[in-house]
């Protein structure tokens, strides 16, 4: 990223949660800033840069949050304005702003905002990304997802979702905003064959929300699993493909092209979250990949450690990604046929038709079992719910493999 | 929520369907739409060039060879899905074999004319 972006998306997310914890609306604190921000834009090159840019930006905001609390006239909005305008000025004094950011986080994953916009929210509000970007990014119609962005923000106001939370809330919170991050970073959760290029636009900005949670939460070993879980999937991408594009499973990886300072990176979060003492799905799941990292960096594979960590992760966190995963790990110390119940008895069963990790997971346990025309009929779904045309070929060739007569 | 897909294919695409792997790719698209119980109907168009036009002007019928509109993209087919709604008809587009190296277009049908 650019030193530039790194510092306006910092800055951008701070202010606004600045100004929008204090009006509790977030919608008019973003018009606020993106006005501030045009001023910026237009007075900067021809004044120069302030001494204080930060603050410039904040003072420019704030201004034109009072004016059009003024001007909407609704009476019930000017107190918290006028509150924002007498308390920011001590604040001022300081270089330092307070952090209010985790605030932010909360709100956007408050229980009562719906779940499929919690990761447009945060994306938006605390990093700046427009509407546009973020729909491309999450599959869905940019109107769509412009209409949910604006709901979301008039219920925030409307609704008066408070941007505090409960000490009793607070690990449920925790884990929804955890969750909701991981979200952004795309398929790389569920998606056991690979990851496509629409949800490699928002690893990014995952890990960078995830750094941030960790700043803000150091004490909380969960958001520091989410940090290393991410990383050691970052660890690999350089692997993931042959320079050709092909797509390349773990187990033939180059390990030699795996990205070493951010694997060394993954495995000091992981181990500082262990030192926390308190276990998560979020630290399994790191464990789990540090676990199929150290097999394949040694040589030494233990398939019963892992299927271990998968039944505590299916405890926990029993995500449809997670369970397939699971029978695919128990299938390695129990047996094929094993591992074939565990994926029949994934719940609910209609959530399994549509999903094309379980249908590769099912085709290649069909393989195993020796019963080809069932694998190649799994390999069949699979193949049509998959969206990378490279992932398509790879499953192409294991089913061409299995059958060559067909 | 009835959904139709059009599917823009680029010269390349349709260069593809002699290809049996790209073949294969739809043959599974398409059982896949039908196993989860979403596809209601559609088909593959032959060459946009083998079209013909027809409209009624002043009371004549004028009939020309080609496709109405000559784009670089040419239609190549539809579907018919019913999906609850634009996210998951959107998933499905995003499956479709021809969208790595076409368009397609996802649009909302209106309720059946009683």
């Amino acid at each position: 990223m650019h030193p530039a972006e790194a510092a306006a998306r910092e800055c951008y997310g701070r202010l606004l949660s600045m100004l929008a914890v204090r009006t509790g609306d977030l919608a008019g604190a973003e018009d606020a800033l993106a006005e501030a921000f045009v001023a910026a834009v237009e007075s900067w090159p021809r004044d120069g840069t302030p001494h204080n840019p930060e603050g410039w930006l904040w003072t420019a905001a704030r201004r034109r949050l009072i004016d059009a609390g003024r001007r909407s006239k609704t009476s019930q909005e000017n107190g918290p304005l006028l509150e924002l305008a007498e308390s920011v000025d001590a604040e001022m004094e300081c270089t330092t702003f307070p952090d209010q950011r985790l605030r932010l986080l909360f709100v956007c994953a408050h229980p009562t905002i719906d779940e499929n916009v919690r990761t447009p929210l945060m994306l938006q509000v605390v990093l700046g990304l427009d509407a546009a970007r973020i729909a491309t990014c999450l599959r869905v119609a940019p109107k769509t997802m412009g209409q949910r962005l604006w709901r979301a923000k008039t219920k925030i106001r409307e609704a008066r979702i408070p941007f505090d939370v409960d000490a009793a809330d607070l690990p449920e919170r925790v884990f929804a905003v955890l969750e909701a991050i991981y979200a952004a970073y795309g398929s790389g959760w569920e998606d056991v064959t690979g990851d496509t290029p629409a949800a490699r636009g928002l690893t990014e900005e995952a890990i960078w929300l995830a750094r941030l949670i960790v700043g803000l939460l150091p004490d909380d070993p969960e958001a520091k699993g989410l940090l290393a879980t991410m990383l050691y999937s970052k660890s690999r991408e350089p692997s993931r493909r042959t320079l050709g594009g092909a797509y390349v499973p773990l187990s033939v990886q180059d390990t030699a092209r795996w990205d070493r300072a951010c694997l060394a990176e993954a495995e000091a979060t992981l181990s500082n979250a262990a030192r926390l003492g308190r276990i998560g799905p979020f630290q399994l799941e790191a464990a789990i990949q540090s676990a199929h990292v150290h097999a394949r960096l040694t040589g030494r594979d233990d398939p019963q450690a892992i299927a271990v960590l998968y039944d505590g992760l299916v405890q926990l966190a029993p995500t449809l990604g997670a369970q397939v995963a699971h029978a695919v790990a128990r299938s390695r110390v129990d047996g094929a046929e094993q591992g074939l119940t565990l994926l029949e008895a994934i719940e609910p069963a209609e959530s399994r038709r549509t999903y094309q990790p379980y249908w590769s997971a099912r085709a290649h346990l069909l393989e195993q079992l020796s019963r080809p025309s069932d694998a190649c009929s799994a390999y069949e779904r699979a193949i049509g719910l998959s969206e990378d045309p490279e992932v398509r070929r790879f499953l192409a060739d294991r089913k061409r493999a299995l059958a060559p007569a067909r | 929520m009835r959904y139709a897909i059009a599917v823009y294919e680029s010269e390349a695409g349709m260069e593809a369907r002699k290809d049996p792997e790209y073949v294969a790719a739809y043959a599974a698209y398409l059982k896949a739409l039908a196993e989860a119980g979403v596809l209601l109907g559609g088909a593959g168009l032959v060459s946009a060039s083998t079209a013909t036009t027809l409209r009624m002007k002043d009371g004549q019928r004028l009939v020309q060879d080609g496709p109405y509109a000559d784009t670089k993209e040419e239609l190549g087919g539809f579907l018919l899905i019913d999906v609850p709604d634009l996210d998951r008809a959107l998933e499905w587009a995003a499956r479709c074999p021809s969208a790595a190296t076409g368009v397609i277009e996802v649009r909302a049908t209106l309720p059946p004319v009683a």
